[in-house]
């Protein structure tokens, strides 16, 4: 088990500007705190899902990662380097080796460039092929991704959905990464093209060794996919660990409610969701101590001012909760 | 899915124009300028600077078909030996300035920062003058003539080029193939040149069809007032400004002039109607 990636107390702000009032009563300008403090390791060879609800920074942490945004604070070390630091951002070969994908194929594609520019662009700027060999790799990777040849000449109008995100997982391997991001890859999708999406991805993983960051918020499918599974919550991961454990027994509040919120296929089961009271909390305004005391159920004084560390829990991975041994007795 | 074939359904960009009446009508219109610019001699019935004092002033004929002007020469002639000049203008007077724009308006676009604030201040700057004020004070400094009024042009113009680009690279940004192209490891270049630019040029293309309709009658203008090409040149604005007087008795040499102003302008606005939606990305 070798770590590819450390993510390291990962905090980062998007200001917002200060009004007019707030220069006359000087107060200082708003913030969103899109990440606040996320730590993660990435095994090499592993799939690890992660997932929450709209707008608690998933999406962020993954652009984060390919350095579309560069964090307020903490680091991102890949193979023990950080990637953030000075003359490392110059070194385009980081992002080489590390790919993504997007949520939307319908504007992640240049809409300008056939299928074929598209992958042979990726492979001449990388020289992963000498000049003369790339027309034959481009036919090789369309064929990868179970596309037809004829695809080459064709505009991104001319494709569906489905194929188009395989054409951006062509480009993604075209310049033949270690890590791929998959930001919200199949949500666009219909559920029959979601699951030939999938599938793919997961071959091109055991044939290739990729490991892959999965970011949905279709719980289901992160089952189906990942090896471990990260829950955040408000820009912070409060449970980590083994996905079936995971979602077979979910230790953190916002974990069992988040997992009992996706509909089963038991009819049985209708019915005793923990349902969660009141809304997610506005990142402009983030609740003191645990993000999670608002709605939680357990919530305590020790809550309100102290932020929970995430700890390992027995066969649990780790949790982020003062009261994690209380409610998981409890059940 | 593997073997899923495509149907071929990209029709020609002929098949597509000759599908829009307007846009065949504005390229007839100036394409038949541009024979008229590069040709002058051959269509002209007349030298447009050879002297008739036995026939000034006379009202359109068979021989004269657009009349003669105060010193006898032939009206028709030199409207036709003018589109040499005000097709002139409208290439240089628009071209410099689009170059211009567009690169700029691409680089702030893209940067931001403090490149795109002080650009903005430029703007604000440029565009509470009013052009033609803008242009007759330049014009003022450098002295009369069309390259000094090239250069005016082209000093005020290039702003309005520069903030189009700038709004439409920041549009496209929003998609997703930027942030790809950048996550691809691809240059700051390749990206603002290979990938923005191609999907933000199309309003610009179309612009500029409009802005040279709008440069010849700005150079007409200047023409017209002593500013930009002198006589015995003939130029639009210039034979406008000769008939001037006669108004009311000799009608015929502003009118002449003044349709082909018109018919010009719209080739120009029909041709970019029609690029408009030609150059439309689909899907």
């Amino acid at each position: 088990m070798t770590t590819v990636m450390q993510i390291r107390d990962l905090h980062l702000r998007f200001p917002l500007g200060r009004s007019l009032m707030d220069h006359v009563k000087g107060r200082p300008g708003r913030v969103v705190q899109a990440l606040n403090g996320v730590s993660l390791d990435l095994i090499q060879g592993e799939t690890l899902g992660v997932v929450g609800e709209s707008g608690c920074g998933k999406s962020t942490l993954a652009r984060c990662i390919v350095r579309l945004y560069p964090p307020s604070e903490g680091s991102i070390l890949f193979e023990g380097q950080d990637v953030f630091a000075g003359d490392a951002r110059a070194d385009r070969s980081y992002n080489r080796r590390v790919q993504m994908m997007f949520q939307d194929p319908y504007s992640s594609l240049n809409p300008r460039m056939t299928t074929g520019q598209i992958l042979a662009e990726a492979l001449s700027v990388h020289q992963m092929r000498p000049e003369p060999e790339i027309p034959a790799r481009v036919s090789e990777l369309l064929e990868l991704v179970r596309l037809p040849q004829d695809a080459q000449h064709r505009l991104p109008h001319e494709f569906s959905g489905g194929q188009r995100q395989r054409i951006a997982i062509a480009r993604a391997l075209a310049v033949e990464p270690e890590v791929l991001i998959a930001d919200e890859l199949v949500s666009a999708l219909d559920v029959s093209v979601q699951a030939q999406v999938v599938n793919l991805l997961l071959d091109l993983q055991r044939d290739l060794g990729l490991t892959i960051l999965f970011v949905a918020h279709d719980l289901r499918l992160v089952r189906h996919v990942s090896n471990r599974v990260a829950v955040i919550y408000l820009g912070r991961i409060v449970e980590i660990g083994d996905s079936e454990t995971l979602f077979s027994a979910p230790a953190h509040p916002y974990s069992q409610a988040l997992l009992s919120a996706a509909p089963s296929l038991n009819p049985d089961n209708r019915g005793n969701a923990t349902r969660l009271e009141g809304e997610l909390p506005s990142p402009l305004n983030m609740p003191s101590g645990c993000p999670f005391h608002v709605r939680c159920p357990h919530a305590s004084d020790i809550c309100k001012s102290t932020i929970p560390a995430l700890t390992p829990f027995e066969g649990c991975g780790e949790v982020a909760c003062h009261h994690v041994e209380e409610i998981n007795a409890h059940a | 899915m593997s073997d899923a074939t495509f149907p071929t359904d990209r029709p020609s960009l002929l098949r597509m124009a000759l599908c829009k009446p307007g846009f065949m009508v504005g390229i007839l219109i100036i394409g038949f300028s541009v024979l008229l610019a590069i040709f002058p001699g051959f269509f002209a019935p007349y030298d447009p600077n050879a002297l008739d004092y036995l026939a000034v002033r006379q009202p359109p004929s068979w021989a004269h078909p657009f009349g003669t002007d105060l010193l006898g020469r032939d009206s028709l002639s030199r409207v036709i030996w003018a589109y040499q000049v005000n097709m002139q203008m409208a290439v240089f007077g628009t071209v410099f300035a689009l170059v211009t724009g567009v690169v700029v308006g691409a680089l702030v676009g893209y940067y931001r920062g403090i490149a795109d604030l002080i650009f903005g201040r430029i703007v604000d700057a440029v565009i509470t003058f009013p052009f033609l004020v803008l242009v007759i004070a330049v014009v003022a400094v450098l002295g009369p003539g069309l390259i000094n009024m090239y250069i005016a042009i082209s000093v005020v113009y290039w702003v309005y080029y520069a903030r189009l680009m700038r709004a439409e690279v920041i549009a496209q940004m929003g998609n997703d193939y930027a942030a790809a192209g950048v996550v691809m490891g691809y240059s700051d270049r390749r990206i603002i040149f290979r990938h923005l630019l191609p999907n933000a040029i199309t309003p610009v293309v179309v612009y500029w069809m409009t802005d040279m309709a709008l440069v010849i009658l700005l150079g007409s203008s200047l023409g017209y007032l002593g500013l930009g090409a002198q006589p015995p040149q003939a130029e639009w604005g210039v034979l406008i400004a000769e008939g001037r007087n006669f108004i009311s008795t000799a009608w015929w040499l502003s009118l002449m002039p003044g349709i082909a102003i018109v018919l010009t302008g719209l080739g120009f606005s029909l041709l970019g109607d029609g690029l408009a939606d030609l150059l439309r990305p689909r899907g």
